[in-house]
């Protein structure tokens, strides 16, 4: 049952991220290294501003990495065209969509775009995907609402269903459980290890919900200002990674528990 | 993208209102032709008075056309930026595309007296009023475009098409004052915007630009409802953003350049009509919306003219008022009636 035998989804070799102008380089987080393999569900914790987000961008292509690459399913991101990537890989950022005005159905099967024609022709194998999207995030009966009328938690199943249309073995989500309650963050990280476990694909997502995903998730990522920790969970508890996550004075990690307490 | 419903009968029911609209148009103005004389005459047959076969073929059927291309294609380009920059405030007029092709034009004429007569005639032929438009929309579209990039703050955007709007008026008053009172009058009526005195020609190079314009637009369908979930949600389902942008740019200017270098810069109707078509197509498919919005456009068009014709009377108001008229109540009504608008 070693992960390491498995087909590796995901790689970062020394690993440099941050911005870059002609003026300036600001790197956010350095020499990053790990390996994630398919069918697994890791998230990606870290203090706010600690440089979540950039990693995913820069994972997920939409910003050049400083130094050291990323390997998609084996090759290189540059190597990539636009529209193999998005074969390959697909996103739910923090984002909201440009336009509240779309139906579900017509947000959802946005997602076939990387297969349909220049008219955007929905095929059999199309339908049979966003079907498929529908009936995993429970979403059937919103198809005809519009976006501007849903809550916060059905809009982020929404936007699962859209990804998972798209039909990637990588999906990349920037905090998903944000702005939800506490039912609907369970429910989205449930239903994200549920299709990791269905599907046997890989999702990588980021998220404040340190309790949760220590119970739910097969890897973790842990971004501290020193350094980068990627392990599974008991694992990372054992090693003391999460003591280091944020200022002790406030809130300290309980070992026995899995969970952060406040200091009083 | 999918749609439930399909809108045949919606596109049924706006083709017979275009025709509709546009017989109407035909047959209403200073002298008032009857709809049957009006069919005859069109399709080859006799009119019982010869003025009227004259009045019909060489004045009012181009103008009729010009104002179904000028709507169409005024109404599709605002739904075009509309998507383009995610803003429902966006529209030919607003973003100061019309100023940027009224400041061609302005040049064109107005310059003209001031760099010297002897250019002015070879210049002042309708292809070069249109090269002229275009070219400024153009690169009004291409420096708020600039601008875009740099502020994602859409507000900022609108703000700046206003400043254009502004900039271009200065520019106007001053290539104005070095005008000789005919090239000035020229620049004037261009201005109050007029569907009527356009040759065959012209209605011909007009048609030529707004097939162009209409097929590019059509042909981005898929890009454009991409670009509704945003720029990084479309890029990262494969979208080639750099390219669809100019594309888009391109169709835009493309017809709001030269239908206002034909009519004039006509306010609203690029704003309103895709607002309207909303009201009745629930969906966001652009491969629905273009077809819809470009008949719509048309028809809403052919009413405002055949409303500033005033029927019966020999006064003809200038068009520009007239869609003014309409258009903003229309988006002041949708504002109140939804307290949003959305695209």
């Amino acid at each position: 049952m070693t992960s390491e035998t498995k087909h590796i989804i995901l790689e970062a070799k020394e690993l440099s991220i941050g911005y870059s102008s002609k003026k300036k380089t600001e790197v956010i987080s350095s020499n990053i290294d790990f390996s994630i393999s398919e069918g697994v569900l890791v998230a990606l914790v870290g203090a706010n501003g600690i440089g979540k987000s950039t990693l995913l961008r820069t994972l997920a292509g939409m910003q050049p990495a400083l130094q050291g690459s990323v390997q998609l399913n084996g090759t290189s991101l540059k190597e990539y065209t636009a529209l193999q990537m998005a074969n390959q890989l697909s996103v739910v950022l923090t984002e909201a969509p440009a336009s509240k005005n779309l139906t579900v159905l017509e947000l959802i099967s946005l997602g076939r775009q990387p297969y349909t024609n220049w008219m955007g022709k929905l095929s059999e194998t199309d339908q049979k995907a966003i079907q498929f999207a529908l009936h995993a995030t429970d979403t059937e009966s919103l198809l005809e609402r519009k976006c501007f009328e849903l809550s916060d938690g059905q809009l982020q199943r929404v936007y699962i269903a859209r990804a998972l249309a798209q039909d990637t073995p990588l999906i990349i989500l920037d905090e998903p459980t944000t702005h939800l309650d506490l039912y609907h963050r369970a429910y989205v990280l449930k239903l994200l290890k549920k299709l990791t476990k269905e599907t046997g694909k890989t999702i990588l997502f980021s998220t404040h919900e340190i309790d949760l995903a220590i119970q739910l998730v097969d890897k973790m990522l842990v971004m501290t200002p020193k350094a980068m920790y990627f392990n599974e969970p008991n694992r990372l508890i054992e090693d003391g990674r999460f003591d280091t996550l944020f200022p002790k004075e406030t809130i300290d990690f309980d070992k026995n528990s899995g969970r952060f307490q406040v200091k009083k | 993208m999918q749609s439930q419903k399909t809108y045949s009968s919606y596109f049924i029911i706006l083709l017979i209102l275009l025709v509709f609209s546009a017989l109407l148009n035909i047959s209403l103005g200073s002298v008032s032709i009857p709809i049957n004389e009006v069919i005859s005459g069109l399709f080859g047959g006799e009119t019982s008075k010869e003025s009227w076969h004259y009045i019909l073929i060489d004045y009012r059927l181009p103008k009729a056309i010009t104002a179904i291309l000028a709507g169409g294609g005024l109404a599709v380009s605002g739904l075009l930026m509309q998507t383009l920059f995610r803003n429902p405030l966006a529209g030919p007029f607003v973003l100061g595309l019309s100023s940027g092709a009224s400041l061609g034009v302005a040049i064109l004429i107005l310059g003209a007296g001031a760099f010297g007569g002897f250019i002015s005639g070879f210049l002042l032929n309708q292809w070069s009023l249109v090269i002229a438009s275009a070219l400024g929309s153009f690169l009004v579209l291409l420096a708020v475009m600039v601008v875009s990039f740099k502020i994602k703050d859409t507000m900022a955007i609108l703000i700046i098409g206003l400043m254009f709007g502004s900039v271009t008026a200065a520019v106007v008053g001053v290539l104005s004052y070095f005008s000789n009172a005919e090239q000035l009058q020229q620049y004037i009526f261009w201005s109050f915007g007029s569907l009527g005195n356009q040759s065959w020609n012209g209605v011909l190079i007009l048609g030529i630009c707004a097939v162009i314009g209409l097929a590019l637009s059509f042909f981005s369908s898929k890009s454009l409802n991409a670009l509704l979930l945003g720029e990084n949600y479309a890029k990262s389902m494969g979208l080639h953003i750099k390219k669809t942008t100019f594309v888009v740019i391109l169709a835009t200017s493309i017809l709001a350049g030269s239908i206002t270098a034909f009519v004039g810069p006509i306010a609203f109707v690029g704003l309103a009509v895709p607002h309207l078509v909303r009201q009745f197509f629930t969906t966001s498919n652009h491969l629905v919306l273009i077809p819809a919005v470009l008949l719509c456009g048309s028809i809403l068009m052919l009413v405002c003219d055949t409303l500033a014709q005033l029927p019966f009377s020999e006064y003809t108001l200038p068009i520009n008022a007239i869609t003014s008229l309409v258009g903003a109540p229309v988006v002041i009504w949708l504002l109140v009636r939804k307290r949003k608008l959305l695209f």
